[in-house]
């Protein structure tokens, strides 16, 4: 049988009309709380609980709610995602709460990701680096016979590492100059360590690093929050390849 | 075809700059550090030694180099950071703590950097272009560089800056050495450790070095 105990908390939850509009803290009471909530269906439960006091809902993102799709944006008490490495706000759960804590809810902030409504922000900026590069061009046709092309078990296990980057946005809200590089390097490292991808590789770090910069998002300081805050797990490692990637396609290139 | 900046322009490429600056300063802080450590052996070793550089031959080459080097990673580290603080937004932030908290070293680089370029030109107009005494070693008139330490480190106050200073080189280093290797595309689970561990056992040989040097002449030699 569940073993879920009831907790109240108070929570200060962003609420912000619209991208102009300057945001305030609204402050709710939620009363019995499953601990084996998830933290998207606490804020169900508020939901509920505002709009049968006649108010208005507040705003947020999810869709599968089983940390894959990197929609769930939530920065709780100042850590993205919550205080739980590789969790995503969907899969933390309110057992990890005590009973009478208050708790800071916020949007992932950071100028490239203007807020739509809430906690609900604009995300297209990460769209935007991977229309850029982050795709192979010409069509590799059927999935392949599993051992057509050989690819060693360590490429692609980094290669899967990388690729498991949902592009939620939490390193570019964990980080205190709001860059997003560790999203950008998972991208660029998940294809150039596949056959298919390397083909590209130059051209993609060169393109998908000039769209980031033009996002207007800011530049690495290698404090490593966004290491910390990834629900994914994604390492600094894929940073330290773009760069050098970076560096060596800027300087092969023969057109600038 | 997605339009592209130069180099240097690109975030990437101002990460190898602030590395490679960054790694050239921490170079010449070691030396520097070395090369003072002779003011404990005895006023002569010390004299003699300030003398053999000033009249080197490459002395204008590497003045020049440093400046450069200063200019360069002065003029990139703060367009960054302003750069940085616009790409957070409009309103403070709550930073990340317990679990996903980041060193304080690495949050402040900008402030221990900031302390220790200002302390570079009062450290350059008290000694560079500080006193000029001179005493004669064998026949050759060299300039009496430990007469000057010894005045300017009588006092307590002076002592407590330099100090001060160079604590907050340290914690520069501590982030800044282990983060230049970063920079420059050196990460891997095999060797990474390592190199956190030797940026911050520079870190502290620098700044502890650094700092028992005016202790020393406060304490010992007034
Ligand atoms: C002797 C003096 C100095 C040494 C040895 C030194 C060393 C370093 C090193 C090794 C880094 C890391 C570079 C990287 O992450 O790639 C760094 C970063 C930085 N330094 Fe300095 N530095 C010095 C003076 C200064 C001064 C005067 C400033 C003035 C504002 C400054 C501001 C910064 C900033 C803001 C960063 C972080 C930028 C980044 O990581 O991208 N530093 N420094
Ligand atoms: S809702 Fe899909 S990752 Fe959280």
């Amino acid at each position: 049988m569940s073993k879920a105990k009831k907790i109240n908390l108070t929570l200060k939850v962003w609420r912000q009309k619209d991208q102009n509009e300057i945001g305030r803290f609204e402050t709710h009471p939620v009363k019995g709380i499953s601990t084996d909530m998830s933290f998207l269906e606490m804020l169900d439960h508020l939901n509920q609980q505002i709009i049968h006091a006649g108010g208005d809902p507040i705003a947020f993102d999810s869709d599968c709610r089983e940390g894959i799709c990197g929609s769930c944006s939530t920065t709780i008490n100042g850590n993205p995602h919550g205080p739980d490495r590789e969790t995503a706000t969907c899969q933390l759960h309110m057992r990890r709460f005590e009973d009478g804590q208050t708790i800071v809810v916020e949007p992932f902030r950071a100028r490239a990701f203007p807020v739509i409504r809430d906690i609900s922000v604009d995300r297209s900026a990460l769209d935007r680096i991977i229309a850029a590069g982050g795709f192979v061009s010409v069509s590799t046709g059927n999935a392949q016979d599993a051992n057509a092309i050989p690819i060693s078990k360590e490429s692609s296990d980094l290669a899967f590492d990388a690729a498991a980057c949902i592009g939620c946005g939490a390193c570019v809200a964990a980080c205190k100059n709001a860059s997003a590089m560790l999203f950008t390097s998972a991208k660029i490292s998940q294809l150039a360590l596949l056959p298919q991808g390397a083909v590209e590789k130059d051209r993609r770090a060169r393109n998908m690093v000039a769209q980031m910069d033009r996002e207007k998002f800011g530049n690495c300081t290698n404090t490593g929050a966004c290491e910390a805050a990834c629900p994914k797990g994604i390492t600094l490692e894929n940073m330290a390849r773009m760069n050098r990637q970076f560096t060596s396609a800027w300087l092969t290139a023969r057109v600038r | 075809m997605t339009s592209r900046s130069g180099f240097f322009s690109s975030s990437v490429g101002k990460k190898y700059l602030m590395g490679v600056t960054g790694a050239g300063l921490s170079l010449f802080v070691l030396a520097h550090m070395l090369g003072n450590m002779l003011l404990f052996v005895s006023p002569e070793a010390y004299n003699l030694y300030g003398h053999t550089l000033i009249h080197s031959k490459f002395i204008y080459f590497f003045e020049a180099g440093l400046i450069v080097l200063f200019l360069l990673h002065i003029i990139y580290g703060v367009t960054l950071t302003l750069q940085n603080r616009a790409a957070r937004g409009y309103r403070t932030y709550l930073t990340t703590s317990g679990d996903k908290a980041v060193t304080f070293s690495s949050k402040t680089m900008i402030w221990t950097g900031t302390i220790v370029g200002v302390f570079t030109i009062i450290h350059l107009l008290n000694f560079k272009f500080g006193a000029y005494y001179e005493i004669v070693y064998d026949g050759v008139t060299v300039r009496d560089l430990q007469r000057l330490m010894l005045e300017l480190f009588m006092s307590p106050w002076y002592v407590a800056w330099y100090v001060f200073a160079m604590l907050t080189m340290l914690f520069h280093l501590w982030h800044g050495v282990q983060s230049a290797f970063q920079s420059l595309g050196f990460r891997h689970p095999r060797y990474t450790p390592g190199i956190i561990k030797f940026g911050a056992v520079f870190a502290w040989i620098v700044g502890l070095g650094f700092m028992s040097q005016p202790l020393y002449v406060y304490f010992f030699l007034n």
